[in-house]
């Protein structure tokens, strides 16, 4: 029954490091693995510029975010209009550097 | 009669599934077996009816396992689920573990492997009715906790109750603290003792742990199952003695140390509101829905299970927003606030809300 299972295993790893983004939320500079997708770090920086404009436009001028999911936390400030983006994988038995 | 348990059963190689289908058809219990061959179908299926257990494979082309398993969390927590995959990665296997799924299991490669996996299978869906922890079979945690207490074992207990974590710590068969939603030690222990389900893991010990328990077990789970009988007795109709009630959980958000405003929403725009000390109300509460829905959206989409909370700050204020039954909770601090204390009393009041 050898065909139970499959070949290239090529799960994508939870992201782990900075990455910076320009107002329109293009990417700037990265220190995460260079096989990551481009796309999911675009979307999640258009997220928090987002969130950063939608708070400013309802009075509330913040400059720093942090998201917890049980996986990952993302931790954010904004710089000129974009912003400088950090991600931590978390574990049940803390997080990974 | 009991009816037969529903298994859906997702993988993208319909070869597969067609094989898994006749597997688990040897299965005692006799389920009905649904299948889907992609992530999404998967999804529409569950939104259709509902099922017992959910068998996902990993690797799946646009919407992968890790994915759907983050969806279903959230959507359907009391769903069983078990991961059938290729992949032998230690730190995948943690973090699908760390989603709250009940079995990682690699794909059987001989006979032996298929019967021990159909005897999981059967176990877990034979659990299903049962109620208790999962994780030991058909223990309460109290039998848990007394177990590990009578081995003199060191141990931290991670307890999950819907959308609740709690600790425990064990050190050389002695209870030495207690930790969940922003209470601590014994208060922390009871408030743990009476959650009736959940899933559980063994974490290893933390010798170095500052004890603040310092009662016997034994004390202390007879006080919890007084404590648990006066609930119950308390639920059942009977004339009501006179008592001082607690002000409601807005209330008690509030007055927390340095909370200026709060703001409790329910799941869609019909579901009442209540707010104290905002100054603009619907422009916060379409912010904080936004941003949950958004921050929901993007969690699903990195498979990085559920979202806890958001804190927000600048030099001159702090915000928290958490995800709470369905709905949310939305607190504003006044000036900024010293490290650690937003996320532990975002933590607290959401607690308080929980229905």
């Amino acid at each position: 029954m050898k065909w139970f299972r499959k070949t290239a295993p090529t799960l994508r790893p939870l992201p782990a490091g900075s990455f910076t983004v320009d107002p329109e939320g293009h990417l700037l500079a990265s220190t995460l693995p260079s096989d990551y997708p481009v796309s999911l770090l675009r979307e999640l920086g258009l997220q928090v510029l987002a969130t950063f404009r939608e708070a400013h436009a309802t009075g509330l001028n913040l400059t720093d975010l942090v998201v917890r999911y049980d996986g990952l936390k993302i931790a954010a400030r904004e710089l000129r209009g974009g912003a400088i983006i950090f991600v931590f994988p978390q574990t049940p038995f803390g997080s990974v550097p | 009669m009991q009816a037969r348990p529903k298994i859906l059963l997702v993988d993208d190689d319909p070869d597969l599934l067609e094989l898994y289908r006749e597997l688990l058809g040897r299965l005692p219990s006799q389920p009905e077996i649904r299948l889907a061959n992609s992530g999404s179908k998967a999804l529409a299926l569950l939104e259709a009816e509902p099922f017992h257990l959910l068998i996902c494979d990993l690797k799946m082309p646009r919407l992968d396992g890790l994915q759907v398993l983050a969806v279903v969390r959230r959507k359907y927590p009391q769903l069983r689920t078990v991961v059938l995959t290729a992949l032998t990665d230690e730190q995948l296997r943690s973090r699908v573990y760390a989603l709250g799924v009940d079995l990682y299991w690699q794909k059987p490669g001989n006979e032996q492997e298929v019967q021990l996996f159909l005897d999981c299978l059967e176990s877990l869906l034979s659990r299903e009715a049962a109620g208790g922890f999962r994780g030991v079979q058909s223990k309460s945690l109290v039998d848990i906790i007394q177990l590990e207490c009578l081995s003199q074992n060191s141990t931290v207990l991670r307890i999950t109750h819907g959308p609740l974590t709690g600790r425990i710590w064990i050190q050389g068969g002695e209870l030495i603290d207690a930790e969940t939603a922003g209470l601590e030690g014994e208060e922390a222990f009871a408030r743990i003792l009476s959650w009736k389900s959940g899933t559980f893991e063994q974490l290893p010990a933390e010798p170095g742990r500052p004890r603040r328990i310092f009662k016997s077990y034994n004390a202390l789970l007879l006080e919890a199952a007084q404590a648990m009988d006066e609930s119950d007795a308390a639920a059942a109709p009977m004339v009501e003695p006179e008592t001082i009630k607690p002000p409601p959980p807005i209330e008690q958000i509030t007055a927390m140390e340095g909370v200026g405003s709060a703001l409790h929403f329910g799941p869609d725009e019909t579901a009442p509101v209540e707010s104290r000390g905002v100054e603009t109300p619907q422009a916060r509460l379409r912010w904080a829905r936004q941003t949950l829905a958004r921050f929901q959206r993007l969690g699903e989409r990195l498979a990085v299970g559920p979202l806890k909370q958001i804190e927000a700050s600048s030099w001159q204020q702090h915000v928290g927003l958490a995800p709470v039954g369905g709905g949310g909770l939305l607190i504003e601090w006044l000036g900024r606030q010293p490290p650690g204390r937003v996320e532990q009393q975002l933590k607290t009041a959401a607690a308080l809300l929980q229905p």
